[in-house]
């Protein structure tokens, strides 16, 4: 009976225009981007091969080793932000708005809809200390401190940064989260209670250790996103102050596009990739033993 | 690396909440969780009814009163400026031709793919699916400078066929992942009725099938619309002339076109490109909060 199921025209004709395009237009650059990490040049002036050059400016240009310092932070800080703040408003929902956190989830979630450039821009007009003070800024003084400017160091440019991607990101991992905090069955959370375990502890020993899965999958979704943090960035402080906040794919883009420079362009890109590889590979490692073991 | 983990069907994640259980009968009467919504509502939306005052300001009102202040004069005309003066029309409508077509063609695309590769039986299916899988792991900065050489090379830069074909291919593996995702739910033999009663495979797959994932191809039409929609980088490279600038670009530049910024009509602009896709959320809220949540499921 198999044999309609089989018929290899038909998965030829299905399948085939779906795989031509995904492999010209992802596979086919992908290793076409390997080739360009070992020229020189650009797509008008032409490239010229450069052997391995590029990666040995790699190892020694301090950008790099920034920018790569500045994405490794920013995603470790805005993964585990995001999902203990995605934690604990599941734990509002579940445990305490309950039924009636339906429309706290959405209102919490829309956020995650908004086109980042305009939430970069609203962020940096919210945080500014001129030509306008801003909210936060008047906020600041009304409580009789002194304004801040956020924007003029890299520090806490990167703390505005921080606040504004978990302001964007916390309603949407607590809808994750939340689906795998209610699939603990009722009866598992009443004997716990019978036993005496409340409050924190209860959560401690039952809730977590049953959610542990839906954690792992929601702080690897995460890191795999953070790692590739580029727009938020552009729109907020476009790498600024100085290159103070710039990412590995903002610092790839600005090499390739404002300096010309395609051949160090691709070695970068190809950093980036085995640094998202690597770092999906260990989280994700981690997450099976700790599962399998928890 | 994601296949031997068990994958979440669209199924698993059911519409939450709903389920009468005595845990979660009645909210909680203490108080500090009525503090702890309020500071919450307010931290959520309050910035956006700021920006929506702000956007009514004249640019003196802006600059030199308070930034809680209502608005002394609602200067509805920062919006039709912003539409007009600052192209913002002009860059909605690049974005709808972008974003349309390759919305169309990712859909269709994947949605062979998908079936293919969940109801028809065929060895090397589950490889194929991993090939696309791990389109999903690779920076897109991977690919943008060769695509950056073809597109030049065959004369399409200067039209929006880069973004079109662009975001159709980088968009291909989560909707090929997830329509197979869907398919899992359709049994097989329903097909091989199907075709005893004479109709070929790829007429039941058009007929059949296509009707059955019928909600799921609005769900993930719905999530790669805000994908693509927002997105800046791809836009960002293939977009080198100014007419060609879809929203979100042409928002990033909007202070530069009016040479001393004109603060009421940029929040205007702020504004259009938030209430859009706001207004989608409004209506088809729990279709797109459970389509982003079940797209993500990569682990």
């Amino acid at each position: 009976m198999h044999r309609v199921l089989g018929d290899r025209r038909a998965i030829a004709i299905l399948l085939g225009p779906a795989l031509l395009v995904y492999s010209l237009i992802m596979l086919v650059p992908i290793v076409w981007s390997l080739g360009y990490s070992f020229t020189k040049g650009n797509t008008i002036d032409g490239f010229t091969g450069n052997g391995v050059a590029n990666f040995s400016r790699l190892l020694d240009d301090p950008s790099v080793h920034e920018s790569l310092w500045f994405t490794l932070t920013y995603a470790a800080v805005v993964t585990v932000g995001q999902v203990v703040a995605g934690y604990l408003l599941a734990l509002l929902y579940v445990f305490f708005l309950k039924k009636s956190s339906a429309l706290i989830r959405t209102l919490a979630f829309f956020p995650v809809v908004l086109p980042t450039v305009a939430v970069g821009l609203l962020f940096q007009k919210f945080f500014q200390v001129a030509p306008q003070t801003g909210p936060v800024n008047s906020l600041l003084n009304a409580v009789g401190l002194e304004s801040i400017d956020f924007f003029g160091s890299a520090g806490s440019a990167f703390w505005v940064l921080i606040v504004m991607d978990i302001w964007r990101s916390m309603g949407f991992y607590a809808v994750l989260l939340f689906a795998g905090l209610v699939d603990i069955p009722d009866e598992v959370l009443e004997s716990a209670r019978l036993d005496g375990a409340s409050g924190l502890r209860l959560i401690r020993h039952i809730v977590l250790p049953l959610s542990l899965p839906v954690l792992m999958s929601s702080l690897i979704f995460s890191i795999n996103g953070t790692l590739k943090v580029f727009d938020s960035v552009v729109a907020l402080t476009n790498g600024g102050p100085g290159n103070g906040t710039t990412p590995l794919t903002l610092y790839m883009f600005q090499t390739s596009f404002t300096y010309s420079d395609y051949g160090y362009g691709s070695t970068i890109a190809l950093l980036l990739t085995v640094v998202c590889l690597l770092v999906s590979l260990v989280v994700y490692r981690v997450s099976r033993r700790d599962i399998t073991e928890g | 690396m994601a296949i031997d983990t068990p994958v979440k069907t669209a199924a698993d994640r059911r519409p939450s909440g709903t389920t009468g259980s005595p845990r979660r009968a009645r909210p909680s009467r203490r108080p500090w969780v009525k503090i702890v919504v309020t500071l919450l509502l307010v931290v959520e939306i309050y910035p956006l009814i700021w920006m929506f005052l702000t956007s009514l300001k004249s640019n003196d009102d802006y600059l030199n009163n308070s930034t809680w202040s209502l608005p002394t004069t609602w200067e509805w005309g920062n919006y039709s400026e912003a539409w007009t003066t600052g192209h913002l029309g002009l860059y909605v409508q690049n974005s709808l031709l972008a974003v349309l077509p390759a919305l169309a063609l990712m859909l269709l695309l994947g949605t062979a793919a998908g079936f293919a590769l969940q109801i028809m039986v065929w060895k090397g299916r589950s490889l194929t699916l991993l090939v696309f899988l791990a389109g999903m792991m690779v920076p897109p900065q991977m690919i943008l400078l060769p695509l950056f050489t073809v597109y030049f090379q065959a004369g399409l830069s200067g039209t929006l066929w880069p973004l079109v074909l662009t975001y159709t291919g980088t968009g291909l593996p989560l909707t090929v992942f997830m329509m197979a995702t869907y398919y899992r739910t359709v049994p097989r033999e329903l097909f091989e009725a199907a075709t005893i009663d004479g109709a070929g495979i790829l007429r039941a797959f058009w007929t059949i099938s296509v009707p059955l994932v019928r909600n799921a191809l609005l769900t993930v039409g719905l999530v790669q619309f805000f994908f693509i929609w927002n997105d800046l980088l791809i836009a960002l490279t293939f977009t080198n002339n100014q007419d060609l600038r879809t929203i979100q670009v042409g928002l990033l530049n909007f202070t530069g076109d009016f040479g001393a910024t004109q603060y009421g009509p940029l929040f205007a602009a702020i504004c259009i490109n938030v209430f859009g896709t706001l207004l989608i959320y409004l209506f088809l809220n729990q279709k797109v909060m459970k389509g982003l949540t079940s797209g993500a499921v990569k682990g």
